[in-house]
């Protein structure tokens, strides 16, 4: 008879658990402080924070994937994953192929970071993040655009003095400055970031609600704000 | 230094070789018998049989390797889950591409999307493995349909004269003799292929240039224990040992069969090694 309940028990939550929907998460992994790869080689960061209290919120089951910046849409809509969580800046461009949540970031300017404060960004050579708002932004001003892959290899770019100056996220830039005393942020910054979301398939509307829920939540009760000042990651809401 | 050398991230670089050496085990056996395949097939008697040899190395040939890798893949995938979605869902109405997306009924993912991470990866690896066959196989082909080829003609009649018939002459004549002229490409293949598995990070396997950049890249203090500058250039020469020395080693690997294959043909090289034990 006991062994009977504790059969039941156990089948009740293995079904219970199997109900619990899996939600793969995309990131990249490679844009401290939204999301990088720690010592221990697992995602972390603010997103890595973020996306598992927001899960939790939603009560769903999350699972973290990286993937590559130049194939994570593509990988999305093809259902490798369910969400890009990925310090993807909500853009119209973007909009048209894939779904957002509200932005759960202030719109965070951009800076430039350079050798020294009197480089010319209007006429230089600057570079940015393949696939970025930044490149495209760049590409349009005067300026002559370098693309490369990662945001580790635009800074090294930057450092060895084949471009004048990255632009990205100024939260990203931040930290790099404040450890590298060659480098500086100029004070000239660009205000094209519209807020960070998480990017859904369109045809996911369900699971968009369920993240949208959540980030209200978490905005209305001020833990989001507190991730924000944690990570640094520019303004609060207020 | 110990410590560093041993955390989690260094763990999953070491791992990485592995996955690497495991992925060269499996495509290279794996691309050569597509290869095979496709030269066979290539000259097939049978019409539509040749057409789908020649077009399936003139295709593969011709496309770039990272349009490959990019969409193939996917294309790949997706193909293998509709084919599941038409029999596992069948009652399922909404349509499977609506705008961009890509929507199967739950059950048809593969894999699906509640197995645990490693199967995740293990099927990553697979569609890895399975892709660098057919792109390798192609050239593959066509070296082995130039070896075919190259084997004296008058080899072959000899054995006719024997009254071998199409297929004996094919297997007991042909197919022993043609190694020897295939090696040489089949060698610059395998060295090809060593040197392109950076392109499995495309495909969502972490490969040793991957992690060799993660762990080189800038550590800022604020995000880990063992904070450095730019170390790529150290970590890239490391590779770039490993790199060396592999294929150092499959060079004289591939030296012996060579003179393994030569002996006996009738090659420069067979005739050389005749003399010389004469």
């Amino acid at each position: 008879m006991k062994k009977l309940m504790m059969t039941a028990t156990a089948l009740a939550l293995g079904a219970g658990m199997a109900a619990a929907d899996t939600i793969r998460m995309g990131t990249e992994g490679a844009y401290p402080p939204y999301n990088f790869i720690n010592d221990s080689g697992e995602v972390d960061g603010f997103e890595r924070e973020l996306g598992d209290e927001l899960c939790k919120r939603a009560e769903l089951t999350c699972e973290w994937v990286t993937n590559d910046w130049d194939s994570i849409i593509p990988n999305l809509v093809s259902g490798n994953y369910d969400t890009i969580i990925a310090g993807m800046t909500i853009n119209d461009e973007r909009d048209e192929v894939i779904d957002f949540t509200q932005n759960y970031t202030m719109p965070d300017p951009s800076a430039y970071l350079a050798l020294s404060k009197d480089v010319d960004v209007d006429s230089g050579v600057v570079t940015a993040q393949t696939g970025t708002i930044q490149a495209a932004f760049v590409a349009d001003s005067g300026a002559t655009l370098v693309e490369f892959a990662t945001p580790e290899e635009t800074v090294a770019a930057v450092r060895n003095g084949e471009a004048d100056a990255v632009l990205a996220d100024k939260s990203y830039l931040v930290p790099i400055a404040e450890e590298d005393d060659s480098l500086v942020l100029l004070d000239r910054e660009e205000n094209i970031n519209m807020g960070i979301g998480m990017g859904i398939r369109e045809s996911d509307t369900e699971l968009r609600e369920k993240f949208d829920a959540a980030i209200t939540s978490m905005k209305e009760d001020g833990s989001l704000n507190e991730l924000i000042k944690k990570w640094d990651v520019g303004a609060t809401f207020d | 230094m110990a410590c560093y050398l041993t955390t989690g991230k260094h763990m999953s670089l070491y791992w990485s070789f592995g996955t690497v050496l495991l992925l060269l085990a499996i495509t290279a056996p794996t691309a050569l018998v597509f290869g095979f395949g496709g030269a066979m097939a290539a000259r097939s008697r049978i019409l539509p049989l040749r057409w789908f040899g020649k077009v399936y190395i003139m295709l593969v040939r011709g496309v770039p390797d990272i349009a490959f890798f990019l969409f193939f893949v996917i294309a790949l995938d997706q193909a293998f889950e509709w084919m599941r979605h038409q029999f596992l869902c069948p009652d399922w109405d909404a349509p499977i591409r609506q705008g961009n997306d890509f929507v199967v009924c739950a059950a048809a993912k593969l894999p699906l999307s509640t197995a645990p991470q490693w199967v995740h990866e293990v099927y990553g690896f697979f569609t890895a493995v399975l892709t660098f066959a057919i792109v390798f196989g192609a050239f593959a082909a066509n070296v082995l349909y130039g070896a075919m080829r190259a084997v004296p003609r008058g080899q072959l009649e000899t054995a006719e004269a024997y009254g071998m018939s199409r297929h004996q002459v094919n297997w007991r004549i042909l197919i022993p003799q043609m190694w020897v002229y295939a090696l040489p490409g089949l060698s610059n293949l395998w060295m090809v292929l060593i040197k392109a598995t950076p392109l499995l990070f495309l495909l969502g396997v972490k490969d040793i240039v991957y992690w060799g950049r993660e762990l080189g890249g800038t550590a800022n203090p604020r995000f880990t224990d063992f904070p450095h500058g730019d170390w790529r250039m150290w970590y890239f020469l490391a590779l770039l040992i490993f790199y060396l020395a592999f294929t150092r080693v499959s060079e004289l690997f591939l030296e012996r069969v060579m003179k393994r294959l030569t002996r006996g043909q009738a090659t420069t090289g067979g005739e050389a090694q005749r003399r010389a034990g004469a």
